[in-house]
């Protein structure tokens, strides 16, 4: 394994000398507040650091890489325009504190993404707060409740499909709603007399993705929604799924209430290691008195920073989120426009079905191959080998590509959620391809091969069973001074 | 083993039983167990608690997931095997034996025959 930084330490060692004795602390500060003692940061030369991050980086998995196929996570390529614009002086040396009329182009970056935001998918308001789309489902969940506390309804119940991302029952829950998941369809979809039977009186918010975990397009969307909506309950769209969307078809069109997105799928912002994260949240009309505070507001020309609603939720992230974010977000957004958007979709949707296509037949995808973004596989005819999803997951990693998202949705035994993202090349996918055709081979001939996998990577196959009964989550730094 | 004495859900508990006695042991079946792989942390019900049948009673989380416990029958937690808290592997290794759940008084005995045989059951998960 490699070292730490912190092993690779020598006491003196610099990478830039200053002459002169340090400057003193400045005044003020009071004397419990001051280190009496070096801070215990790693000693290293310039060369050390730079090949320490670079070797790191090589021992990771990441997207510069190669293919990320993990499903519902949209792990397309970051484009480094997106850098460039995030470090422009302006925007990269502000401070939170600065006063509104210094800032009055970042507020402008704000309200611009906002906006765009709404365009993109028909909703009247968004705030960007969130820092994750679990956040932004949290924020979404509180809305709904202060919606109905509001009203004075007692709506406690939250439905949510059974294809559903693991964070829509549990930010539903930290709120306080009572979950109740709905079995889908044989087709993948709502099954609508489901749904029918489980609205109430005191169901409050429909949780729905779309497309939906499995990549399909609910058909039924707008008899849905209706059907929400008729027994006065909001409807929520989990926005991670946008990517197979943009420019197509908007989720404000489609009626639904509040929806999340997430920057960092759809929007090619850091993810996976990188971040941080953004989930920003879009509202109707009549939940936009209630978003979280602050607030950009456009006022006789000029941009201010507010915090007055006296109906808001309240804050939920210092300041306004995380701004450098944006900047990527908006610059992705502007550099594609309208129809740079639509073909992202297009290009999204048909990579996904091309590899649905290619591997259908070997590895068997239940709810068909026609898919939008992504699509789920599953490994069970692997099993009499006694080969699991697990292994053909690992086996991948040596042949160079990250794992798709496995064992989930949990419809579908032994699954494999594989989102190829529009950024790949048809050579690309033609290599994970063959891969996977390799696999499958290597599973009937050599199942060992696949249940010892990973073979090519700095770490083989990590001991995950005891890393969950007995993790050992703290680690003693050596005194890296002395 | 024996499975006369013993009835499974279709959520892959089973339920093993006395005649004369209302005192039930639960647990999760070999294919479910198998299903889930390595099992690292259990949450049970509270003894004295309340179930319904086929109510989430707690939950089990594997490397690779995490599912819902479904109380196979009505009645009133007794008992909960606390050692699993420490190994809940035994899971994985007993689950017709040491690594039983909860220990439940039924309400409703007739709640029985709702559920299925060790046969039926095979059947079902294919191994029939």
């Amino acid at each position: 394994m490699a070292r730490t930084i912190f092993e690779k330490s020598r006491a003196g060692r610099r990478g830039y000398r200053f002459s002169g004795e340090p400057a003193p602390a400045p005044s003020g500060i009071p004397d419990s507040y001051l280190r009496k003692q070096a801070a215990g940061l790693p000693e290293v030369s310039e060369p050390e650091v730079m090949r320490h991050y670079v070797a790191l980086s090589t021992l990771n998995h990441h997207v510069d890489k190669d293919l990320y196929p993990l499903g519902s996570c949209t792990m397309k390529y970051n484009p480094k325009l997106n850098e460039d614009v995030a470090a422009i002086k302006g925007f990269a040396g502000l401070h939170p504190e600065q006063r509104d009329d210094d800032t009055q182009g970042a507020l402008e970056v704000i309200h611009l993404l906002e906006e765009k935001l709404c365009a993109i998918t028909g909703m009247d308001r968004f705030t960007l707060s969130a820092a994750a789309g679990a956040h932004g489902e949290l924020l979404g969940m509180l809305l709904a409740k202060k919606y109905f506390v509001d009203r004075k309804q007692n709506r406690r119940k939250v439905l949510v499909p059974d294809s559903a991302h693991g964070t829509n029952p549990a930010s539903a829950h930290l709120v306080g709603f009572q979950n109740q998941a709905l079995p889908s369809g044989e087709n993948g979809e709502v099954d609508l007399d489901v749904l029918n039977r489980n609205l109430d009186d005191e169901t409050a918010v429909f949780m729905l993705t779309v497309p939906n975990t499995l990549g399909i397009f609910e058909s039924r969307i707008g008899e849905i929604i209706e059907l929400v909506h008729a027994k006065g309950a909001l409807c929520y769209l989990d926005g991670a799924n946008l990517n197979a969307l943009l420019g197509w078809a908007r989720p404000g069109d489609m009626g639904f209430d509040i929806i999340h997105v997430n920057l960092h799928k759809t929007f090619s912002t850091p993810h996976g290691g990188g971040g941080p994260g953004s989930g920003p949240v879009g509202v109707k009309e009549a939940l936009a008195p209630l978003l979280p505070e602050p607030r950009v507001r456009r006022e006789n020309g000029r941009y201010v920073l507010a915090a007055d609603g006296a109906e808001s939720v309240g804050a939920i992230h210092s300041f306004y989120g995380n701004f450098g974010i944006y900047l990527r977000a908006l610059s992705y957004i502007i550099r594609h426009g309208g129809d740079g958007l639509r073909r992202i979709s297009a290009a999204a949707n048909l990579n996904a079905n091309y590899v649905a296509h290619a591997l259908d037949g070997l590895y068997p995808i239940p709810h068909g191959k026609r898919c939008m973004h992504e699509f789920v596989a599953s490994g069970e005819p692997f099993k009499k080998y006694g080969v699991r999803t697990l292994d053909i997951a690992k086996r991948l990693m040596d042949f160079g590509f990250h794992a798709p998202t496995v064992y989930f949705p949990l419809i579908v035994p032994e699954a494999l959620m594989i989102e190829p993202t529009e950024t790949e090349s048809k050579e690309t996918l033609d290599r994970f391809i063959d891969a996977m055709r390799q696999i499958a081979k290597e599973a009937a001939e050599n199942p060992e091969l696949l249940q010892t996998a990973p073979h090519n990577t700095p770490v083989r196959r990590l001991d995950e069973v005891t890393a969950n009964r007995k993790p050992i989550l703290t680690a003693p730094l050596e005194d890296s001074t002395g | 083993m024996s499975f006369e004495n013993m009835r499974f859900s279709k959520e892959h508990e089973w339920v093993q039983f006395e005649e004369g006695s209302n005192l039930v042991t639960t647990g999760i079946t070999d294919y479910a167990s198998g299903e889930l792989g390595d099992i690292v942390y259990i949450e049970f019900p509270e003894v004295g608690q309340e179930l319904k049948s086929m109510e989430p009673m707690g939950t089990i989380e594997a490397v690779k997931t995490v599912a819902d416990i479904y109380a196979p029958l009505s009645g009133v937690v007794r008992e909960v095997n606390t050692v699993l808290n420490d190994d809940p592997g035994i899971v994985n290794q007993s689950p017709y034996g040491e690594g039983w759940f909860v220990k439940i008084e039924m309400s409703d005995r007739s709640e029985l025959d709702g559920l299925m045989e060790k046969h039926e059951y095979d059947r079902m998960v294919g191994k029939g």
